[in-house]
């Protein structure tokens, strides 16, 4: 191994009531590219803002290059060769990608000699990008790219890197990791977060598991399973989800010519979507974020209203009925945004019960509220979904992530719903509680419901549903059987590379 | 270096304690303003809050305190609802000018007749005028998008210039003199909202208002309707994935809190004030969006807040005569209620923490 870059030893922060970072020691080396692995709240994002200058460090120290190294802000660990591209892209719409770059520059030059100077960058990386394109135009992808580029011209000698693949398709993912690689091997070394444990199989030298704030254990990536990995982040052995056998029915929900347009201005409107569900079928609907799925989630829930028959529950037409009367009749659904969408923040956990099950579990009677039967409802729900908190009078912001999601989903399962539809059911939630949602979405199917999953997890698409289908730009694809269905052949139903031309042909 | 820091969940002890420490420090800025204007400023605050209750015409102001506070109450109760649904309706003036317009005008078109039946139909009247008045903000918004906050403030004035028209014309007293004003329902029974029992200041407007607060409070807290007017103020998105029609939400809101300014307004032109004259508005309007505040938009508290309020502006005319204060020091008064509630409304949801000043 060539020499060591950065050294972290025994870096400690802690937060009001919890220790977000406890004596976490690792080293990375020159042109090595490193997992930075653990759940939501492992404190992975603590770590990588304090080697970018955002947090200081209770204690501990870092060495760079040799040198100790206690950046007071980014500007600083920018200066000695730091670059970081965060999950969320911090660019404007209305400018374009030259405009973007200079904005987060020192002492930018000209708008013509920094278009030069990208489109040097981004053809020796192989990241094709047009300065002069406006940066509203651009897929996911393509910002993400914007941002690679923007750290790439500060010559940075270590590249933290975000999640960077959740927004992207299978394909967007090969043409990242070829880009990386050739990072590497000029010397520059990456450190990796991510949760995905087959991509850091495939592009990672070593990896650091952190779990609670605590470096548990480094591992060399090719040479151990996804299992073993997912296990030393939860700390525990856990069940993978089991998929009864289950007896497909009558068709549920048939869906036929819908298109909604977007209430939102940056929002996707919906173009002629067709599809139908059996009960006890789980339809996977994939896709990258921001391609119709809260509209299609919005419109088969009620808030947004169609024309009568391009929604049907059981043959008869639902598209015109609201929120209320569709859960009366079965169809129930359960947003991705836990947080003011799916559940009130303040409001307590049995008030939050109410907000969805008010009518169907018959919590109140001609309009006069049974608070005593909604306590009863939450306290079944927070036993059945193991959602771990003091009780129902708490609020709801009150729940970590994934015991807020528990309950959402809980909520809707326990209503016996005809059809349920879930929008990223185990976004930020640890593996799990992720297994044990998914595995009553498989049980909730096997007793005869029928499942609309949405999400961005390709893996639990894959690994529940029966059919799959992938939305892009706010049409539907071609619905698939998904046993058998190649990594490639999904990437091509999610829109290939949104427009994005591959051109590592040469490297 | 004092920082704050969002609490995990909102203080039981400081929903109820904000408004009591809001009281007590708007006394101490108060007696601070008093001082600054040469009064004694325990003189004054003792006159504002100690005289109406226990002084020595006491006998006197404590009616006084249900005459003024029933208004407050009736108008607050219904702005709550709103407020509670982030619908934010200004312009109660407005609809309690209306409301007693509309009322006064079908009591005295009976004139000189008696009945029983006329005093119901003007307390109608009344209730219909206010909503009626709250339904151009309400329609607008829900058709056009408006915001109703501009077009019910704005609508307060043309109720005013409607009240100047009206006393000067068409509702001017034939038997006046010339000078303008209506009748004076104090002097027609049918249309006279008397005392109930003598010297208790008691009205039906008061007895309204009592109702208003229960049924208020029933609405919020065991009605589907009222948990969805919570749901919307604090969670739209969520309230519209619950089922709620957020516009019919503006239209019964916006309906509710006009048909209770302009019952205020009726009970008030037909009791206390008597008729209807230029300056027949005094503001209710506008303080009951304070006492709302102050009594934290719960049904209770804004009884309490209702009858603190009251005893603000008593014990404010009082120090006005007695300690020659000006008028718009109590108003100042009054305003740092407000200012100072909302400001330590702020520890609900944070605390306070002092962190070591970092070496930079």
């Amino acid at each position: 191994m060539t020499e060591t870059l950065l050294t972290i030893s025994g870096l400690t922060k802690a937060y009001p009531g919890v220790v977000a970072n406890d004596n976490v020691s690792f080293e990375i080396g020159e042109g090595e590219v490193h997992a930075l692995l653990g759940e939501n709240g492992a404190g992975k994002s603590t770590l990588v803002k304090m080697i970018y200058g955002l947090v200081k460090p209770d204690s501990g120290s870092m060495t760079f290059q040799g040198k100790p190294f206690a950046p007071p802000e980014p500007r600083i660990a920018r200066a000695l060769g730091v670059a970081m591209v965060f999950q969320h892209f911090s660019l404007f719409d209305a400018l374009n990608v030259a405009e973007n770059i200079s904005l987060g520059m020192e002492d930018p030059p000209s708008q013509r000699d920094l278009a030069a100077r990208i489109r040097e960058v981004s053809e020796t990386y192989g990241l094709p990008l047009d300065p002069f394109r406006t940066v509203g135009d651009l897929s996911a992808g393509e910002r993400q790219r914007v941002e690679i580029i923007r750290c790439l011209l500060q010559d940075p000698r270590l590249l933290i890197m975000d999640e960077p693949t959740s927004v992207l398709t299978p394909q967007e993912v090969e043409i990242l990791f070829q880009t990386l690689r050739k990072l590497t091997a000029e010397g520059v070394a990456i450190l990796y977060i991510s949760h995905k444990l087959e991509e850091i199989r495939t592009l990672c030298d070593h990896a650091t598991i952190l779990r609670l704030g605590k470096n548990v254990g480094t591992c060399i990536p090719r040479e151990t399973s996804a299992r073993d990995m997912a296990e030393q982040m939860v700390g525990s052995a856990f069940e993978a989800p089991a998929r009864p056998d289950r007896n497909l029915g009558a068709v549920a929900l048939d869906v036929s010519g819908l298109s909604v347009t977007s209430p939102g201005t940056f929002g996707t409107s919906l173009r002629n979507i067709h599809f139908t569900v059996q009960q006890g079928e789980i339809l996977g609907i994939g896709g990258v974020a921001g391609n119709g799925q809260d509209e299609l989630l919005a419109a088969l829930s009620g808030e947004l209203t169609t024309d009568a028959n391009a929604i049907k529950l059981h043959g008869s037409p639902v598209g015109s009925f609201g929120p209320t009367a569709r859960r009366d009749l079965g169809l129930l659904t359960a947003p991705e945004e836990r947080l003011g969408h799916a559940a009130a923040p303040d409001m307590s956990l049995t008030e939050n019960a109410m907000l969805t099950a008010a009518s169907r579990e018959k919590l109140m009677n001609k309009g006069m509220l049974n608070w005593a039967k909604a306590r009863i409802f939450a306290n079944r729900i927070i036993e059945e979904f193991d959602v771990r908190t003091p009780g129902p009078e708490n609020a709801a912001r009150a729940l970590s992530g994934g015991n807020l999601q528990k309950f959402v989903i809980g909520r809707e399962v326990l209503q016996r719903p005809e059809v349920l539809v879930v929008n990223q059911p185990t976004w930020g939630v640890d593996a799990a509680a992720a297994a044990s949602i998914r595995q009553a979405l498989l049980d909730l199917a096997a007793g005869g419901a029928a499942i609309i999953c949405i999400s961005q997890d390709l893996d639990e698409l894959m690994e529940i549903s029966d059919r799959f289908c992938a939305l892009n730009e706010g049409r539907l694809s071609d619905i698939r059987p998904a046993l058998g269905l190649s990594v490639d052949e999904i990437g091509l139903m999610m829109g290939g590379a949104h427009g994005m031309e591959v051109s590592h042909a040469d490297a | 270096m004092l920082t704050l820091e969002k609490r995990p969940q909102p203080s039981k002890f400081w929903t109820y304690m904000t408004p009591l420490v809001a009281v007590i420090v708007t006394m101490i800025a108060g007696g601070m303003l008093f001082a600054a204007l040469g009064k004694n400023p325990f003189t004054a605050i003792g006159t504002i809050f100690w005289e109406p209750l226990f002084g020595e015409f006491s006998f006197y102001y404590r009616p006084q305190l249900l005459v003024k506070g029933g208004p407050l109450i009736l108008i607050a109760i219904g702005l709550s609802l709103g407020f509670r649904a982030g619908i934010w309706n200004i312009g109660a003036e407005g609809q309690y000018i209306i409301g007693a317009i509309c009322g006064a005008a079908v009591g005295l078109a009976f004139y000189p007749a008696e009945s029983w039946i006329i005093f119901p139909l003007m307390v109608i009247a009344g209730a219909l005028g206010g909503l009626l008045w709250a339904m151009i903000p309400a329609l607008l918004k829900v058709r056009f998008g408006t915001n109703e906050i501009l077009v019910s403030l704005m609508l307060v004035y043309v109720a005013e210039q409607l009240l100047a028209s009206m006393s000067l014309g068409l509702l001017k007293n034939p038997e006046g003199f010339g000078f303008p004003g209506s009748r004076n329902f104090q002097q027609y029974a049918s249309g006279h909202n008397a005392e109930l029992i003598t010297g208790s200041g008691m009205h039906w407007g008061v007895v309204a208002a009592f109702i208003a607060v229960i049924f208020a409070y029933i609405l919020l807290n065991r009605h589907i309707l009222g948990f969805h007017i919570r749901l919307t103020g604090q969670a739209p998105r969520a309230a519209r994935f619950a089922g709620v029609n957020p516009k019919l939400l503006v239209v019964f809101c916006l309906g509710a809190s006009g048909a209770l300014a302009g019952l205020a307004g009726l009970f008030e032109v037909s009791g206390p004030s008597g008729q209807i004259s230029i300056d027949f508005n005094s503001g209710y309007g506008f303080t009951a969006i304070i006492v709302a505040f102050l009594g934290r938009l719960h049904p209770v508290g804004i009884l309490l807040a209702g009858l603190l309020m009251a005893l603000t502006y008593i014990g404010g005319e009082i120090a006005q005569s007695n300690l020659g204060l000006p008028a718009a020091a109590i108003q100042v008064f009054q305003g740092m209620l407000l200012f100072f509630l909302l400001a330590i409304d702020m520890l609900t949801n944070y605390r306070i923490k002092l962190t070591n000043r970092r070496v930079a």
